[in-house]
Order: structure tokens, then C-alpha cells, then sequence
């Protein structure tokens, strides 16, 4: 057993020396192989971000109750300390039609026509911010207990939006699926060809390996642990350029977040998902060698 | 050991190499084959080593059909038939240690071991000062030598040579083919094809002789009614 064991430590460290004397040809094979896996893995870190960024404005949603309109604003004020009370809600700001109505006379600079209103058109409005981290259903039943009042005409929540960023987001997510996949398969047809010409260029070695009663598995051994060198390679490659790609993106995306008075910085990759980075370049180095040996190995067979 | 029952092997295109032979070789015997290029001595021994099967009649090795040896039992069947090529089939990126020492790997030995017979098969083909040499910076009869411990190395049953002195002058071919009387006094069955028939005829050991497919002189044979080959 032992001496199995040191003879895979010895193919495993010969077939790196052997990739480690052809060190260009190796860097480009790598190199390749590392763009593919990293493209799928930053269009992950893409949608992970944008995740994580609307998965904070969802949480903060919050309702616009709006107020019918011959409601007495005393009666507004006693009812937002009412709602206020509420283990289910944060914060609860009234809006009065008179505030509302000088708001919109400022901001919209129809201030001279709105002056020339008899009566004020607009209700009483409550900006009521749920509990952060309030559950949907939880939020659908506040909504509906409001919709409920007597004094409430409309209650608004603006997550439209956000559901369809999410149903986009979704789609990008399957979309990532796809492109993993299909450069998953380029990956195999790359390690596979790489491979296949390594093992031509060592025909006549394979041959005189076979006459002399090698196994396949021996004679397969080297070039598997080829394939597991590239893939393992080309995942740390692949690694190597994410983090290069989030550094330099993470000046501007600052800047960005900062417009909205945010702090929110970009997202790395979390342990499991390097591990699926490295992981799947090792498993597809070993699957495009396999198959490599597989298809030629029999054409050299001597028999 | 080894027994050829009414063997014919065709190849591709209708040509027969080897047309109805019947033969039997004991254990330690030592065999030359000789014959004209083309008469069938290459494809005795490639059919001695599973490198081609029968597409008649049948190879017994060590009592056993080797019709019934499958693809993934060959390497195992290979393991003991030490094969000396005529052009040695050594790997040249690797020392001379490591080709002697590429059966015993392959069979799974560990290190002591493999050091301890490496070095044993090269005394053996008085090359135990050159282990560390690439074969590349031998001459012919060395590396011809290499290829001979590489052969015997792991201690095969049978082992059979592909001319084996083809390249050599004749100082050279005389001391390899009384290396191989000697393992055969170990007891290995030695098949050697060659056509260096004044050394044969001094050695005096069992002569098999091929003409176009078929064996028309056999030393052993004393009931043979068939005329002797001509030089």
C-alpha cells in the first residue's frame, strides 16, 4: 500500500515537472483554461452583487398609506401612534395634506398654479417603514390590516420593481447555468485536445509501456494527473483573475453606491463557491484527460 | 511451455505469415528461429506475445488457450514474457536504471526492491557503471544490452528476441547469445529469432526453420521427412 501510494506521489510530481519544462506552452494551456472558468464564475459575482444590493431595498420597502379625504388631521395624528405601537412596524411618518401639498408646490414649480387652488386636493399620507426583515407574509398581512382602517382609502407598496428585478436577476442566474455548462464542454474539448497531442508526442513511449505489460491504468496514470495539474492550475488562474477584475471595479461601484449615500462594496466569493471554481477545473482537467486516453490509447494498442 | 496447434495467422489482404504450424517448445529450452526476412519469424514471436492472435488453430502458453485472454488480462499475460527488441525500444528521456527498472514498476515493486534487481539484471549485462547514463550516450551493443535487462529484470518465463544481435558485430553477438544460454539454464524458455546462422550452428542448440508461412526444418523433429533449409 505504501509503495502504491508513493508511486501516485511520484507520477503526480513527475507529470508537474514534466508541464513545468514546456513552461510556456503550460501558462498558455492554463491561461485558457482559467479565462474559462472565471467567465461564468464573474458573470455569478455579478448577479451575487446585484443580490445582495436589491436584497437590502427590498427589506426597506416600505408602504404609502394614503388617507380618505375628509379625515381630520387629529385623527391622523392619533391613529400614526397608534400604527406606531405596532410590533410590526418601525416607523410611522404623517404626511399632512398641507406639508404634502407645499412639498409638491416646491418641487414640482407649478407653485403659482397650485396657490391658485381653492381647496387642497390632496389626503393625509402615512410613509409606514416595516419591521426590517418582516416576511412576505407577514408584510401581506400588515398590508391588507391597513387596507382595513376606516380612515385608509389606498395602500400603496412599491415592490413591483423589485419583483422584476428579481424575475431578471433569475433569468441571469439561468443564463450563468447555461454559459457554465457549455464552457464546461469547451473546457473538456480544450484539456481533452491538449492531452491527445502529449500523448502522440509520447506514442512510441506507450507502446513499448504496453508490450511490456503495463496496465491502462498505468499507462493512464501520468496523463490523468496531467490533466489534474491544468485544471488545478487554470482554477487558481481563474481566481487570480476575479479578484484582479473586483479590484479594479471596486473604485467605481464605491462611487456609485456612494451617489445613493450608500456604503455598500462589492461581494467576494465565499469558501464554497472558490471551492466550485477550483473544483470543477480539476474535475474537467481529470475528465478531458480520461477521455483523451480513453479515445487514443486503444489506436495505439498494438494489438 | 509453449505449443502451436495447427496455427495460421492471415493478415489484412489475404497474405499468410504463418501457414498450419505445429509446434511444441518444453520449459528451458532455448529455440532460434531463422528463415528469410518475410519467411514468418517476426509473426511466431508477435503471436507469442499476444501482439497478433491466431486466425486459426491454437497457442497454447503454459497449458493455457491464449484465445481466452482478454484485452484487460493482457498486460498481466505480458508481465511474464520478457521481450527484446531488435531496435531495443528503449525510452531515451529517462536513465538507464529507470528502462531496467519500468517492468518492476509496472508490476508494482517498491523501491528496495527494484533497486536491488535493477542493479542484479544490469551486472548481469555488465552494465552496472552506466545505470546512470542515458541511453542515448551508449553504443548499439549496449543499448542492445539495456533492452536485455530491461527483459529479464523482472524474471519472466518466457523471453523471446526479435533478432537480437542484428546490429552487432559478431564479438558482441557472441556474448549476448551466451548471456542467454545462461538464463536458460535458470530455467526461462528463450525463443530467438535470428538469422546469424554460423553462431547458431556453433551454439548447437534446437533450430527451427521458416520458409514462406511454414516450418520446414525443426533440429528436435527427428521424424521430419521435409528437406533441410538451404543457406
Amino acid at each position: 500500500m505504501g509503495a502504491y501510494l508513493s508511486r501516485h506521489l511520484q507520477v503526480l510530481i513527475g507529470s508537474l515537472g514534466k508541464l513545468v519544462e514546456n513552461p510556456l506552452g503550460t501558462f498558455a494551456t492554463v491561461l485558457v483554461i482559467g479565462i474559462t472558468l472565471a467567465l461564468p464564475a464573474a458573470l455569478h459575482l455579478l448577479v451575487k452583487n446585484a443580490l445582495v444590493a436589491t436584497g437590502g431595498w427590498q427589506g426597506a420597502s416600505d408602504f404609502s398609506v394614503y388617507l380618505k379625504m375628509d379625515t381630520e388631521e387629529t385623527k391622523a395624528r392619533a391613529l400614526a401612534t397608534l400604527l406606531e405601537a405596532r410590533a410590526d412596524i418601525a416607523s410611522v411618518v404623517l404626511v399632512t395634506a398641507d406639508d404634502a401639498l407645499a412639498q409638491f408646490a416646491a418641487q414640482s414649480g407649478f407653485g403659482d398654479a397650485i396657490g391658485a387652488l381653492e381647496d387642497n386636493p390632496l389626503p393625509h399620507r402615512f410613509n409606514i417603514r416595516p419591521l426590517s426583515g418582516l416576511g412576505v407574509e407577514a408584510s401581506a398581512l400588515l398590508q391588507e390590516e391597513l387596507q382595513n382602517l376606516a380612515e385608509a382609502d389606498v395602500v400603496q407598496l412599491d415592490t413591483e420593481w423589485v419583483a422584476r428585478l428579481q424575475a431578471g436577476l433569475n433569468v441571469a442566474t439561468r443564463v450563468i447555468l447555461i454559459a457554465g455548462a457549455t464552457f464546461g464542454i469547451g473546457l473538456l474539448v480544450i484539456i481533452g485536445n491538449t492531452i491527445r497531442l502529449d500523448i502522440q508526442n509520447r506514442r512510441d513511449e506507450i507502446e513499448i509501456m504496453q508490450l511490456i505489460g503495463a496496465s491502462d491504468a498505468f499507462i493512464r496514470r501520468p496523463f490523468l494527473y496531467t490533466g489534474l495539474w491544468y485544471g488545478l492550475g487554470g482554477g487558481m488562474l481563474a481566481l487570480v483573475l476575479l479578484a484582479v477584475m473586483l479590484a479594479l471595479l471596486s473604485g467605481p461601484v464605491g462611487q456609485l453606491a456612494g451617489t445613493y449615500g450608500s456604503s455598500w462594496a462589492l461581494v467576494w466569493l465565499n469558501w464554497t463557491e472558490v471551492g466550485a471554481v477550483v473544483g470543477s477545473g480539476v474535475a474537467l482537467g481529470l475528465a478531458g484527460a480520461w477521455l483523451a486516453t480513453t479515445r487514443h490509447m486503444r489506436r495505439i494498442d498494438p494489438t | 511451455m509453449i505449443h502451436f496447434d495447427a496455427v495460421t495467422k492471415r493478415y489484412p489482404g489475404g497474405h499468410d505469415a504463418l501457414k498450419r504450424i505445429n509446434l511444441n517448445i518444453d520449459t528451458g529450452e532455448l529455440v532460434f528461429v531463422t528463415g528469410h526476412s518475410g519467411a514468418g519469424k517476426s509473426t511466431l514471436l508477435r503471436l507469442i506475445a499476444l501482439i497478433e492472435k491466431p486466425t486459426r488453430g491454437q497457442l497454447l502458453v503454459d497449458q493455457r488457450s491464449t484465445r481466452g485472454i482478454s484485452r484487460w488480462a493482457l498486460p498481466a499475460y505480458r508481465r511474464d514474457i520478457g521481450m527484446v527488441f531488435q531496435d531495443h525500444k528503449l525510452l531515451f528521456d529517462r536513465s538507464v536504471f529507470d528502462n531496467v527498472a519500468l517492468p518492476l514498476v509496472i508490476a508494482g515493486f517498491n523501491h528496495r526492491d527494484i533497486g536491488k534487481r535493477v542493479r542484479a539484471a544490469l551486472d548481469q549485462v555488465d552494465l552496472l557503471h552506466k545505470e546512470k547514463q542515458r541511453p542515448v550516450t551508449l553504443s548499439s551493443g549496449e543499448q542492445q544490452r539495456v533492452g536485455i535487462a530491461r527483459a529479464i529484470v523482472a524474471r519472466p518465463r518466457i523471453v523471446i528476441a526479435d533478432e537480437p544481435t542484428g546490429n552487432l558485430d559478431p564479438e558482441l553477438s557472441r556474448g549476448i547469445m551466451q548471456l542467454f544460454e545462461r538464463f536458460c539454464e535458470v530455467g526461462v524458455t528463450m525463443v530467438i529469432a535470428s538469422h546469424d546462422l554460423a553462431l547458431i550452428d556453433q551454439m548447437g542448440h534446437r533450430r527451427l526453420s521458416l520458409s514462406q508461412g511454414e516450418l520446414i526444418h525443426d533440429t528436435a523433429s527427428l521424424t521430419n521427412t521435409q528437406p533441410l533449409f538451404a543457406d
